[in-house]
């Protein structure tokens, strides 16, 4: 049986029956308990779990991150919320100097086990310092897993995942997809953290994508089919540990590649699939991999900007296009 | 390894503060702890000093020399429950929380018997046993952990408070406004030290804020705090008691301005050009070790010769803690791949 669900909704039963399960499990943020979250993503909690275990914070980023690290550090399994990822940036102290290097530099005696999670990318006509992604900064970082998803069902079963886990996790939503619906099961389901889902199967062309561009990747598969092209579409749903094998098996199988990946382009998630793909992958292909960023710039706020910095679906039909020697 | 003294006296002592008629205040087992403890640091750290200098310890090495009498203070004035986290002149806080000296001196030469199995060095002693959350490398960066780590005791239910430890440096840091603020939001059982031992590196105090005297930052807060001479062990330990005390009662959280002085550069690397020797000469007539073996003596507490013995014992157990770390091996390189993630099938990118 499964019903339909919002992510938002779908995140919010993920820690709810993951704080009934294990009482070392807490959350705490920025308006995450009075106000039921600045998305709504924790809407009744703090009703039910009182406001020891659903911590109102002060805008104070780097504290409360790293308080998360120190509860976790001391057994507990905090879940950080950020009200968006760009607001982390204030907290990269706690995550890549603290809970990334815990366990190593205390060489197993202490661990980390939290979650920071929010949303992450751009989300609107936000302007510049709201609009970012973050999936390749924190992937950079050994000792960090990296989780980026909008796909209600699977979101519920990593975000599930990521509380269990004894690693720290960063965990990507999205502000424009937390009212994005779902089929999500009814009852207990895990999602494993580092595998993709292979979201539409198709031989002619493999298109690569993670978050909030899988909405743009889906109708281009769509339309490709029209023509006759028949794009099998991965989402990756884990950035850190990437799923290189689902990656390759399908790229064997097409021989060609776009990667849509909102972040900016320079040593992004993007890149790395390519180099990956050439180096484990290289006999199998029939054309340069081709990637779909945004723009190499800060995304300012006119709505001409904001077209012309996003990925979209014209544009993933002619980066497919341009790797099948297709001229549109 | 010879530990001379390994008793906690806390609870024995805290029914016998009375001062007696010749100023003496604890037992002579407290008094010898304190001794031993601040002997074993000291000597550690010149030896560490001696092997930086022939290549055999590389990396930073930041000693406490000057600094010990507030390790000796924690042995007797909180409980090894209390969980502790510092800085990166941290090899005091470690030793006196229980680490054996062999096992910090083999961690200094980088050797997988050392305390943290050569990973993490001068900066970064760790022990789940004893309670020590470590030496952390960012300055500042462990004042929200510790504030973190009293969470987590407060969300249990425990009666056990974390000290959070940091350097006059840290106090300018962000990371010690937000800690304090939501300390006190949520009344956790956080006691803050800091060890303001008059230089954030090169900087003087004077130069970093005009809020030179750092407890009254508590002020802004509405958390208590109280300043003290960090080279009398004594006033220390009381002071540190105190302010437990006032914590465990449900008081809320307590910032302790520990007044000390280094006597050796920030690190290895720095030969203090920013101070003065008359400067370093006042405060070494203040050692905190010369102040307690002069009260020792003095107060007829327990003889030269007894002191003697605990050099000597001390002696030995920093010659065998070289052996030691001299005889141990480095970790073998694949270690590199352990303690990264828990998730023992972590696939790491290797091509």
């Amino acid at each position: 049986m499964a019903r339909e669900l919002t992510l938002r909704d779908a995140l919010n039963e993920a820690m709810r029956e993951e704080m009934q399960r294990d009482d070392r499990v807490f959350l705490m943020g920025e308006e995450v308990a009075e106000y039921n979250g600045a998305y709504k993503v924790s809407r009744g909690l703090l009703d039910e779990f009182g406001p020891k275990r659903v911590v109102d914070t002060p805008i104070a980023e780097l504290g409360f991150a790293g308080i998360g690290v120190g509860a976790a550090m001391n057994g507990l399994r905090p879940i950080i919320e950020f009200m968006t990822w760009n607001f982390a940036v204030l907290a990269f102290d706690q995550i890549v100097n603290n809970a990334a290097k815990t366990l190593s530099q205390s060489a197993g005696e202490f661990s980390c086990p939290i979650v920071f999670r929010g949303p992450t990318g751009s989300a609107g006509q936000l302007a510049q310092q709201h609009s970012q992604t973050f999936e390749s900064w924190m992937a950079n970082t050994p000792g960090l897993k990296v989780i980026s998803i909008v796909d209600p069902a699977d979101a519920k079963g990593l975000l599930k995942s990521a509380i269990r886990d004894d690693d720290p996790v960063c965990m990507m939503e999205s502000e424009q997809m937390y009212g994005l619906k779902g089929e999500v099961p009814e009852g207990e389901y895990l999602v494993p953290i580092g595998k993709a889902a292979i979201r539409r199967e198709g031989s002619d062309v493999t298109i690569v994508s993670f978050n909030k561009m899988m909405e743009v990747v889906k109708p281009a598969a769509e339309e490709l089919a029209k023509e006759g092209i028949e794009a099998e579409v991965i989402d990756l749903r884990t950035i850190r540990p990437l799923d290189y094998q689902t990656l390759v098996n399908s790229l064997k199988k097409t021989n060609r590649m776009v990667v849509v990946d909102e972040s900016w382009p320079f040593a992004g998630v993007s890149s790395e699939i390519a180099y990956a793909m050439q180096k484990y992958a290289f006999d199998y292909l029939d054309a340069p991999i081709t990637r779909l960023n945004a723009a190499d710039t800060s995304l300012p706020y006119a709505p001409t900007f904001v077209e012309e910095y996003l990925p979209n679906p014209e544009k993933v039909i002619r980066a497919v296009k341009e790797v099948m020697y297709i001229n549109a | 390894m010879s530990q001379v003294i390994e008793k906690k006296t806390s609870k024995k002592d805290s029914s016998s503060e009375a001062t007696s008629s010749n100023g003496v205040s604890f037992s002579k087992e407290t008094y010898l702890g304190w001794y031993e403890t601040m002997q074993r640091i000291r000597k550690f750290e010149e030896r560490a000093l001696m092997m930086y200098s022939q290549n055999k310890i590389r990396g930073f090495l930041h000693v406490y020399i000057g600094q010990e009498a507030i390790a000796a203070a924690l042995t007797t004035a909180v409980t090894s429950d209390d969980p502790i986290v510092t800085a990166y002149r941290q090899h005091g806080i470690g030793i006196c929380r229980g680490l054996s000296t062999a096992a910090c001196m083999a961690e200094l030469f980088g050797k997988k018997t050392g305390a943290n199995k050569g990973k993490g060095g001068s900066m970064h002693f760790f022990s789940k046993e004893h309670n020590y959350f470590g030496g952390n490398g960012i300055v500042g960066a462990q004042i929200p952990i510790g504030t973190g780590i009293a969470y987590a005791e407060y969300y249990r239910e425990t009666k056990n408070l974390c000290v959070t430890m940091f350097g006059d440096g840290a106090a300018r840091q962000g990371s010690l406004h937000e800690s304090f603020n939501m300390a006190m939001l949520w009344n956790l059982p956080v006691l803050y030290i800091c060890e303001n031992n008059g230089y954030a590196m090169g900087t003087s105090v004077q130069r970093t804020s005009n809020v030179v005297d750092i407890h009254m930052i508590g002020d802004a807060y509405g958390m208590k705090h109280k300043a003290v001479d960090g080279m009398d062990v004594e006033k220390t330990h009381l002071a540190i008691k105190e302010a437990a005390d006032h914590i465990r009662d449900g008081k809320g959280p307590y910032f302790l301005e520990i007044k000390t002085y280094r006597y050796r550069g920030h690190s290895v690397s720095d030969p203090a050009k920013y101070r003065t020797k008359e400067e370093l000469t006042k405060y070494k007539e203040r050692d905190p070790i010369l102040i307690l073996e002069d009260k020792i003596l003095d107060a007829k507490i327990a003889s030269e010769d007894e002191l003697k013995d605990i050099q000597d014992a001390i002696k030995t157990e920093i010659n065998e803690a070289v052996k030691f770390a001299e005889e141990s091996e480095y970790p073998p390189a694949s270690d590199l791949y352990t303690d990264n993630y828990l998730q023992e099938d972590y696939p790491f990118i290797r091509d």
